[in-house]
């Protein structure tokens, strides 16, 4: 049987790095939830408020967005629309060129990294710097992130302070620290030099036209303060309707993202700076970007356009835990990835038919999502899909079920097998004869098998005294 | 040849006609936003105050605290506000060299900066600089210590209170706590690209 890509990645993984991105992603949603019902009688509530309104949204996005176009020019933004990666990197040079512009200061934005906008600069002869201390150091690696909120959650500060060492950076020293005080000063430079901030949007009121962007690093403040032009990359479904729908974003984002009440640095940008101040841009353009996201729209699978990109999907995720975010091939990892990466690669979907199957459904993406996208019906969507459209990748890996019908149909077999599943736990799971079976197990790890004790529980629980059997709550009045 | 603007407006349409309805917009009330921790009555600087420490943020009730504050340290050099000068000048003695200009060839001279803020957010111990009302930018981040002068009347409940009052200033921002990250092994350090210390200094 062919093996799936995730499983073949997994392989390559190092215990210690398996241990950190569980251990790092499990503190983070559980510290989540902890604020979420401190804080909240009915949070659930919330998060499905946030999700009728974004669906709206997703579902208006005809009369929204030329609204907000208009809202934007009257705030003095000009406004580009890039209907592919290309022309939304064509946009922003094109932006650049026009004012003389070489040097460019990013501040983290999934888009750019979803239309390779870093790399398209460079090739112009324009210096693209990362400047949120996780993508820079993806960027002076080569790398790409592995998370979406922690973009080198996959990396020790004894591989940065390595790469630092080698950039020019400082000797090696690799107290967190210190590795931070060093791009500090570093990019402080950079901000001061460069000729625009780029940066992405986390919300963009339609009433006002106001686009709201988050950091805790302050990055993109830095920017705005250090740059005269700000060019800002938005997706075309990052809209909410009203300036008092963000009271409802704001409070679930932070919490979500990073379990704070709110982002350190929340910033609401109208237009260029007034004429009478000293810093600031005095020109801003915003690009939208469509970039196959009308095809997710026009899919079965458009609630996934609701996404706020805070990574608590990813973080509760059993599987995410486990393999880390490069196993997805994609700019988006984990759970939404799953959904999300195979739409965005549009007629070549095959490729990537294989991620809505890194999943075992078991919901709790969806339950821990402030819009609430029912991200497990939506990869059961794409996995009919996937089988459909005859993916290759859609096949490989799942075990055949052919014999546990058989065995699952009758009650002797199944008797039997119970019994067998006993012993699994005193033999070495790599004696299973099965090379299907062995393909999940190699990277897997077995619970203990406990077959048969509900059978045992049926037969020993008290009666009642009519005769009947009891439910299990009956011997507690 | 049709625009790229006419292009995604048409395959927008184009994918939202065979909706049979679309999805309505639902009302909510704004205090449905309200946390457990934002806090009501008439003084808000004692809560808002607790919030900040909250976030690792230093409030100060008076110009000779935060004087002290900044002696202790060593900071002496710094920038502050020409608007709110006047007012401060008395705490500080002639150990300090506090610019009202700020040169940003020089940014890392100044050790601290202290600017206007335009109100605070009890609910989350936010301080809020908007463009108009903040005289740099570059003030209110690039020293290690930033001190936002806040006014206690200034002050609103909570975040849902503090986006109704947003006005028309083009860039408003709210800043809760230090600059920080978590980016390397998760391990907290504050003060990545803005100031290590944030302080709200009550004026009366
Ligand atoms: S799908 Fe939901 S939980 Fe996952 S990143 Fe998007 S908003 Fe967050």
């Amino acid at each position: 049987m062919a093996r799936q890509p995730i499983d073949q990645f997994v392989e390559g993984i190092s215990a210690e790095k398996r241990a950190s991105v569980y251990l790092g992603t499990k503190v983070t949603h559980e510290k989540r939830d902890k604020l979420l019902h401190d804080h909240y009688a009915d949070p659930d509530a919330l998060r499905r408020l946030a999700g009728e309104i974004k669906q709206h949204v997703v579902e208006n996005l005809d009369t929204y967005l030329p609204k907000v176009e208009a809202k934007l020019q009257s705030n003095g933004v000009k406004v580009h629309w890039a209907s592919t990666a290309e022309e939304a990197c064509a946009a922003v040079h094109g932006i650049m060129k026009a004012r003389g512009a070489t040097k460019l200061v990013k501040a983290k934005t999934m888009v750019s990294e979803e239309i390779g906008l870093a790399d398209y600069l460079e090739h112009r002869g324009i210096e693209a710097l990362e400047t949120d201390l996780g993508e820079f150091i993806v960027q002076i690696d080569h790398d790409h992130p592995s998370h979406i909120v922690r973009p080198i959650i996959h990396k020790s500060r004894k591989e940065i302070a390595t790469s630092f060492e080698r950039e020019g950076l400082g000797a090696y020293n690799d107290d967190p620290e210190t590795i931070t005080r060093r791009a500090r000063a570093f990019l402080r430079k950079k901000f001061l030099q460069a000729d625009v901030g780029l940066t992405g949007a986390n919300f963009v009121s339609v009433e006002s036209g106001r686009l709201v962007i988050v950091t805790n690093e302050g990055n993109s403040r830095f920017s705005l303060a250090a740059t005269k032009c700000h060019i800002a990359l938005v997706g075309i479904e990052k809209l909410v309707p009203r300036d008092r729908d963000l009271g409802l974003f704001l409070n679930l984002l932070a919490r979500s993202a990073t379990a704070q009440q709110l982002t350190v640095y929340t910033e609401f940008i109208s237009g260029p700076k007034a004429a009478a101040q000293p810093d600031g841009p005095e020109e801003m353009h915003v690009i939208f970007v469509d970039n196959r996201r009308t095809e997710v729209l026009a899919s079965e699978c458009r609630e996934i356009l609701r996404c706020i990109r805070c990574g608590a999907c990813l973080n509760v995720c059993p599987v995410y835990r486990q393999v880390s975010g490069h196993a997805y091939r994609s700019v988006y990892p984990g759970p939404v990835g799953a959904v999300l990466s195979p739409l965005l690669e549009g007629d070549k979907f095959a490729d990537k038919a294989d991620l809505p199957k890194a999943s075992s459904l078991c919901g709790a993406c969806n339950e821990v999502c402030p819009v609430n996208i029912p991200i497990p019906d939506l990869l059961l969507r794409l996995r009919n899909k996937g089988k459909r459209e005859h993916a290759p990748l859609a096949e490989a890996g799942s075990p055949p079920m052919g014999a546990w019908a058989l065995m699952a149909s009758s009650p002797a077999a199944w008797k039997t097998a119970l019994v067998a599943g006993k012993l699994m736990n005193v033999l070495p799971k790599t004696w299973i004869p099965i090379p299907a079976m062995k393909a999940w197990t190699d990277t897997r790890t077995l619970p203990e098998w406990r077959g048969g004790e509900f059978r045992k529980w049926l037969r020993q629980r008290p009666r009642k005294a009519d005769g009947t059997k009891g439910s299990p709550q009956s011997h507690t009045p | 040849m049709s625009s790229s603007r006419d292009i995604i407006l048409e395959r927008v349409r184009e994918a939202l006609a065979p909706l049979p309805k679309r999805a309505p917009l639902p009302e909510w009330d704004l205090s449905r936003a309200r946390s457990a921790v934002a806090p009501a009555g008439a003084d808000l600087w004692p809560a808002f105050a607790a919030r900040l420490r909250a976030v690792n943020g230093t409030p100060v009730a008076s110009p000779d605290e935060l004087v002290a504050l900044l002696g202790a340290k060593g900071w002496h050099h710094g920038y502050c506000d020409p608007a709110l000068w006047p007012a401060l000048k008395a705490a500080f003695p002639a150990t300090f060299t506090v610019e009202t200009a700020f040169d940003r060839e020089r940014v890392d001279d100044y050790q601290f900066g202290i600017t206007s803020a335009v109100g605070a957010i009890a609910e989350t111990g936010t301080i809020v600089l908007n463009d108009r009302g903040t005289t740099t930018r570059l003030a209110a981040l690039a020293p290690w210590v930033h001190v936002a002068a806040i006014r206690r009347e200034n002050i609103v409940p909570d975040l849902a209170s503090a986006l109704a009052v947003l006005g028309d200033d083009p860039n408003v921002i709210w800043v809760t706590g230090p600059s920080k990250t978590a980016d390397v092994e998760g391990i907290l350090i504050e003060g990545v690209h803005g100031p290590g210390l944030q302080v709200a200094l009550l004026l009366d």
